[in-house]
């Protein structure tokens, strides 16, 4: 007897609950023979909004916990990555990529938040200072989270790509509303999946799918978005710069028209780590 | 009907005066009043009319006159951009009547004040008096009193209604609203019964109130509407104008919109003003002036850009 054949309606993943775009539009999206796949979310710029209101919520509880603890939230993701490493690989390869290259990169994915788990600990001494001062003070600089950031994932590297832009933010308890890449969104989805089972709070991340011109003027205007981080081109970027400017967020953004090779070490660490946070210098008088 | 039927003797004759309430029937038409389409410059109508209908209420043992004068100055301009209007009344326990009117004196913005042994009513009718008396000569511009809620639902109408008509007369010239506490009424027949019974010896245009916002539930769109068709059947029988407030549990301009609706369909543009309407409220204020801003500016706004809601003050 054959089976009903099942087909899966992809949903984002906000506020810890999968949501499909407010306004009911989706695009459909094709495998690599180019045959129907699945209808993708077209988030809207009230998605966005909403997805803003999830991580406002989530981002005080998230910048509480104990370093030590999102370390280990971020390490269950690791776990929840290796589960279903080959269906999240599979998902890579609708774009037409190698099987093979895409297990490449759902490894690398996996390592990368491995990375930051060890960080979550251990970048507060690195990048805070205790400061010498000519008078009778103790003066030290520690960083704390910048708030919300949005991220804007690059079309190639859907997994890597995407969690190499999150993961930074989130180490340090910012929490982030992100754009999945345009041209390979479904995998952002299988993330939004193995995110709600990793322990980690709902609308820390937030992932939507969508046109990034529709959503690119509602991510440099919000005033709620402390930070912009991601990959654009050149006409993006001066929008991006534009509205930042007024709403006065930093912009951490790599040029679209370069090629990114997400695999290598650089694109990792310290500085990543950097770029999302607030540095805060406290002058505290010693002695008598 | 079930609830009318075991229903006191006098609630009973009550219901063949006034009719019931079809439970069913209000729940099925509050939820399309948020299907409505609410946008541009309806939206911009809409919220600013939202502004100047609400009540800006701390009601807070913590109280002091240092937050009671920061909550008029907000009241008085609840934003520094965008020519938001002020809101319609400032609301207060009786004990800081005076350092509210010392702010708002020569403005529009009334002061109101909640008495009569706010929110359980419980004291005796001498000392609930006495607290009226005491917030009108302090200078409170309307009155916010609870009802007898024991006497009501005991079946005891005389009395109830003899309360209210007492508080009217210690009001003098100071509006007054009077607040039926619908968590505690129990059923949607209630809510309507107490309407009327409050409607009956209250002035034109003195107000009837949905809650104190001390108890677990307050305003929804179901029992304000079941107030609003109280006071249009009122209106429809003897011409006399009720105004009408809603408290509790309003926080974002969504909401308010959802009200106005209602107040637009069930009752018309006559009620669409802050003699006939008023929102008592705290976050909502931010909210609207919040949302305001974003039709303003075109950008979503972030919250630190407002005051905090006047909890935290």
């Amino acid at each position: 007897m054959s089976r009903l054949h099942i087909t899966k309606t992809p949903k984002c993943y906000v506020g810890g609950a999968f949501i499909r775009s407010e306004s009911g539009r989706v695009t459909e999206l094709n495998d690599a023979s180019g045959a129907f796949f699945a209808n993708i979310p077209q988030c809207t710029r009230k998605d966005l909004r909403n997805a803003v209101e999830a991580a406002a919520k989530a981002g005080p509880g998230w910048a509480k916990r104990s370093a030590f603890n999102r370390g280990q939230i971020l390490y269950r993701l690791t776990e929840m990555m290796e589960a279903r490493g080959v269906e999240l690989a599979d998902s890579i390869t609708l774009s037409g990529v190698s099987k093979a290259e895409a297990s490449r990169e759902v490894a690398a994915a996996i390592e990368r938040v491995v990375h930051y788990a060890g960080w979550t600990d251990k970048y507060e001494q690195v990048l805070g200072s205790v400061n010498p001062v000519a008078s009778a003070h103790f003066n030290f600089t520690v960083t704390e989270p910048m708030g919300i950031v949005g991220i804007l994932a690059p079309d190639d590297a859907p997994v890597l790509g995407l969690l190499s832009l999150i993961l930074p933010a989130i180490t340090t308890g910012n929490s982030v509303v992100a754009l999945a890449s345009t041209m390979q969104p479904y995998p952002s989805i299988l993330l939004g999946e193995m995110l709600a089972t990793s322990d980690l709070p709902g609308g820390v991340v937030n992932l939507l799918t969508g046109v990034r011109s529709e959503l690119i003027p509602t991510f440099a205007t919000h005033e709620h978005l402390r930070a912009l981080s991601g990959v654009a081109n050149a006409e993006e970027r001066k929008a991006l710069r534009l509205g930042a400017a007024e709403s006065v967020k930093r912009v951490h953004l790599r040029k679209a028209e370069e090629p990114i090779d997400w695999f290598a070490d650089k694109m990792q660490g310290a500085e990543e780590i950097r770029a999302l946070v607030e540095f805060k210098t406290t002058w505290h008088p010693v002695g008598g | 009907m079930p609830a009318a039927v075991k229903a006191p003797a006098s609630l009973r004759r009550l219901f063949d005066e006034i009719g019931t309430v079809d439970h069913v029937g209000i729940e099925e038409r509050v939820v399309k009043y948020t299907t409505r389409s609410i946008k541009k410059k309806s939206k911009v109508f809409g919220l600013r009319l939202a502004v100047s209908m609400v009540d800006l209420t701390t009601l807070e043992g913590k109280d002091t006159p240092g937050k009671v004068a920061s909550l008029c100055q907000k009241a008085l301009t609840p934003h520094d951009t965008g020519g938001i209007p002020s809101t319609a009344a400032v609301c207060v326990y009786p004990a800081m009547v005076k350092h509210a009117k010392k702010h708002v004196a020569g403005t529009k913005v009334k002061v109101a004040s909640v008495a009569t042994a706010f929110p359980s009513g419980q004291a005796p009718l001498k000392t609930r008096l006495a607290e009226v008396r005491a917030a009108v000569n302090d200078g409170a511009d309307e009155i916010d009193m609870v009802i007898n809620r024991g006497a009501f639902l005991s079946g005891e109408f005389g009395l109830m209604q003899d309360e209210i008509a007492a508080v009217v007369e210690a009001c003098g010239v100071a509006r007054l609203k009077v607040i039926l506490e619908v968590s505690e009424l129990e059923t949607y027949h209630n809510i309507r019964a107490a309407s009327f019974l409050a409607m009956r010896v209250i002035r034109p245009n003195d107000f009837i109130k949905t809650s104190t916002g001390k108890t677990s539930s307050n305003a929804t769109l179901g029992n304000n509407q079941v107030m609003l068709e109280a006071i249009r059947d009122h209106f429809l029988a003897t011409g006399v104008p009720i105004a009408m407030k809603p408290a509790g549990g309003i926080r974002t301009a969504k909401q308010a919109l959802h009200f106005l609706i209602a107040v637009k369909e069930t009752l018309g543009d006559e009620w669409l003003n802050n003699r006939r309407y008023r929102f008592g409220a705290s976050a909502l204020l931010n909210d609207l002036v919040r949302q305001l801003e974003k039709e303003r500016t075109g950008a979503y706004q972030a919250p630190w850009n407002f005051s905090e809601a006047t909890e935290g003050y």
